[in-house]
């Protein structure tokens, strides 16, 4: 079943381009990272596909038009836009009490059940909480509604590095069971690279790579080059290369690894050397 | 593709809505609570005259009874001063009522005015956009918290403290050794409820277009919307006033602004007697007045485009 597709999807503001005809299908099921310097259009392909935006082009979430039936996707599709969006004068406990009472698949049970893992006071208003235990009672709010989308817009933005990871090892555990779409989009590419099923790499508002895990490591190979064998290795055209502690560093674009052997030690490269790599080359 | 989607009864959608605002704005309750109150406290420490004032009453009573209708002039003196005493006692649950509707007023035109504007700067509007609620569903909540809320508030409150008063005043006049029966006699009950609460039904009816448009700047004004409220209405009538040389725009918008009051409490609404008994309650003036009705269609216009340009809204 596909979940999000959309076709020449573009958005302007006025004369700057944010969004220059993507073409994008994510099926349902996936953990898709959307990975892209400021100004990609990340956020802007986020706020399109949850119905906040106005845009050209064709898209379709869960069947719907996001622009025209927002309030009916938003009883399928939970989004999570960063750690500043819950009203300041909300309190936790009417967090819970309203979000039970407009939405029909909130399981409060649940919501009680994340709640009590944490520190958090049902009493406290939010501007009472720490930005980490803002982020845990949104991620409680939000696993505790039955979604079919979850959409993530830099959620761990500003939070430090025992949020971040307990975020994310959450979401997995107990969120995730292969039903279930999740579309993040981050700068903290390494943290995530470990939980995601699909990878869309965007620059200036178009697509520069959208490939499955498994894709990119059949394709993309790095080598640490063994001394002497680094002519070898520049012969066989790496898409990047870089120096670190006065080893060489290569990325082939679909290159064999087996003309690779030897010439170094072989590994999948991490998508931020990746991504790198790829802007080097679109430069 | 299958879309199993279940939505909740609108109401239910609707009363967390509202319930919502009030959570965020309790003031919409706290300021007229706590105008009451002081005007309250004052009451109960001016009853320390009331003795005094029944006594007053009673003897101009009695001498406005007393006095020879055949003498014209001294007849008429006596029943003026009895008149006289006796609002001086009816005075201070009317003016209960007025301290609390104009603190009312004052709040909700700022509610009105920072109900769509607040959840931008906050940012909180992403969030409220996250939960399946419809814009319309949110801005007639938001509308509705001025033109039902509080006037009922304000209903409830000043009806309220009327008993306080009403049972305090006993209190004092038993102690004093003096009949509260009099005091009874001289307070308009229930007609100063029934005149309240047609009042509050009036001027709701009647300023709706304001809440209406307030609520359209808020949605609309990136910042200072309380300058955007009065800004282009100016613009307009110097506009009129330079192009045509006219100045009708300012007439109809001044005049309808200072109707309300005779709409709510002159008899047939001509602002000149102020309505005094029952037969004076008819709303058949003001449901044939026409402002009242293009204030409405203006109202609903205003609510309408307010819920359409919220959909383009995103934080400020």
């Amino acid at each position: 079943m596909t979940c999000i597709e959309a076709h020449s999807l573009r958005k302007t503001y006025g004369k700057s381009v944010a969004l220059d005809g993507i073409d994008l299908k994510v099926e349902a099921g996936r953990i898709v990272g959307l990975i892209g310097p400021n100004g990609a259009g990340k956020s802007t392909a986020l706020q399109a596909m949850l119905g906040l935006i106005p845009f050209e082009g064709r898209l379709s979430v869960l069947g719907l038009n996001p622009w025209a039936e927002r309030d009916r996707l938003m009883a399928d599709v939970c989004f999570i836009a960063d750690v500043a969006v819950l009203p300041r004068w909300l309190r936790v406990s009417q967090a819970v009490d309203y979000i039970a009472g407009v939405h029909p698949r909130f399981d409060r049970a649940k919501a009680d059940g994340f709640l009590a893992r944490t520190m958090i006071k049902r009493t406290s208003r939010i501007r009472e909480l720490s930005k980490g235990m803002v982020a845990q009672l949104h991620l409680a709010l939000v696993m505790a509604v039955d979604a079919k989308l979850l959409v993530l817009d830099e959620p761990t933005l500003g939070l430090d590095i025992l949020y971040r990871k307990q975020f994310y090892d959450t979401l997995l555990n107990d969120y995730f069971d292969g039903d279930r779409t999740i579309v993040i989009s981050t700068h903290q590419v390494d943290e995530i690279q470990h939980i995601l099923t699909d990878v869309v790499f965007l620059d200036r508002g178009r697509v520069l790579l959208d490939l499955s895990v498994e894709a990119v490591a059949a394709r993309f190979t790095e080598i640490v080059s063994a001394p002497g064998h680094v002519s070898a290795a520049r012969s066989l055209k790496p898409m990047h290369e870089r120096q670190v502690f006065d080893r060489s560093i290569m990325i082939f674009d679909g290159v064999e690894r087996d003309r690779l052997v030897g010439l170094g030690e072989l590994r999948t490269p991490g998508l931020a050397d990746l991504f790198v790599a790829m802007m080097r080359g679109a430069v | 593709m299958n879309h199993d989607i279940t939505t909740l009864p609108w109401h239910q959608t609707f009363w967390w809505s509202v319930r919502r605002e009030l959570w965020e704005h309790r003031a919409i309750w706290q300021a007229p609570l706590a105008v009451a109150s002081v005007i309250l406290a004052g009451f109960l420490i001016s009853t320390s005259r009331l003795p005094n004032a029944m006594r007053a009453i009673e003897t101009t009573a009695a001498a406005a009874r007393a006095a020879d209708p055949a003498n014209a002039r001294a007849f008429t003196s006596a029943a003026e001063a009895a008149v006289r005493s006796s609002n001086a006692v009816e005075a201070a649950y009317s003016f209960m009522t007025l301290g609390v509707l104009l603190c009312a007023i004052l709040v909700v035109m700022f509610y009105a005015l920072g109900a769509l504007h607040g959840e931008r700067r906050d940012r909180s509007i992403l969030f409220w956009k996250s939960l399946p609620v419809s814009d319309l569903t949110t801005v007639l909540a938001k509308a509705f918290v001025p033109l039902a809320i509080a006037p009922a508030l304000v209903f409830a409150i000043a009806f309220v403290a009327h008993l306080v008063m009403l049972v305090w005043s006993t209190v004092v006049l038993l102690v004093n050794g003096l009949d509260p029966g009099v005091l009874l006699s001289h307070l308009p009950f229930p007609f100063l409820w029934l005149a309240m609460a047609r009042g509050l039904v009036i001027l709701t009816l009647w300023y709706a277009p304001v809440i209406g448009w307030l609520l359209l700047v808020s949605v609309w004004a990136r910042r200072a919307p309380i300058l955007w409220a009065i800004g282009p209405l100016i613009a307009l009538a110097v506009f009129e006033r330079v192009a045509f040389n006219s100045t009708h725009l300012m007439a109809t918008i001044l005049g309808h602004l200072a109707q309300g009051a005779a709409q709510a409490f002159s008899v047939e609404a001509k602002g000149q007697v102020p309505i005094s008994e029952l037969a004076d309650l008819d709303p058949m003036h003001f449901l044939g007045a026409p402002g009242l009705w293009m204030g409405l269609t203006f109202t609903a216009a205003c609510l309408v485009l307010t819920a359409r340009l919220r959909r383009y809204r995103d934080p400020i």
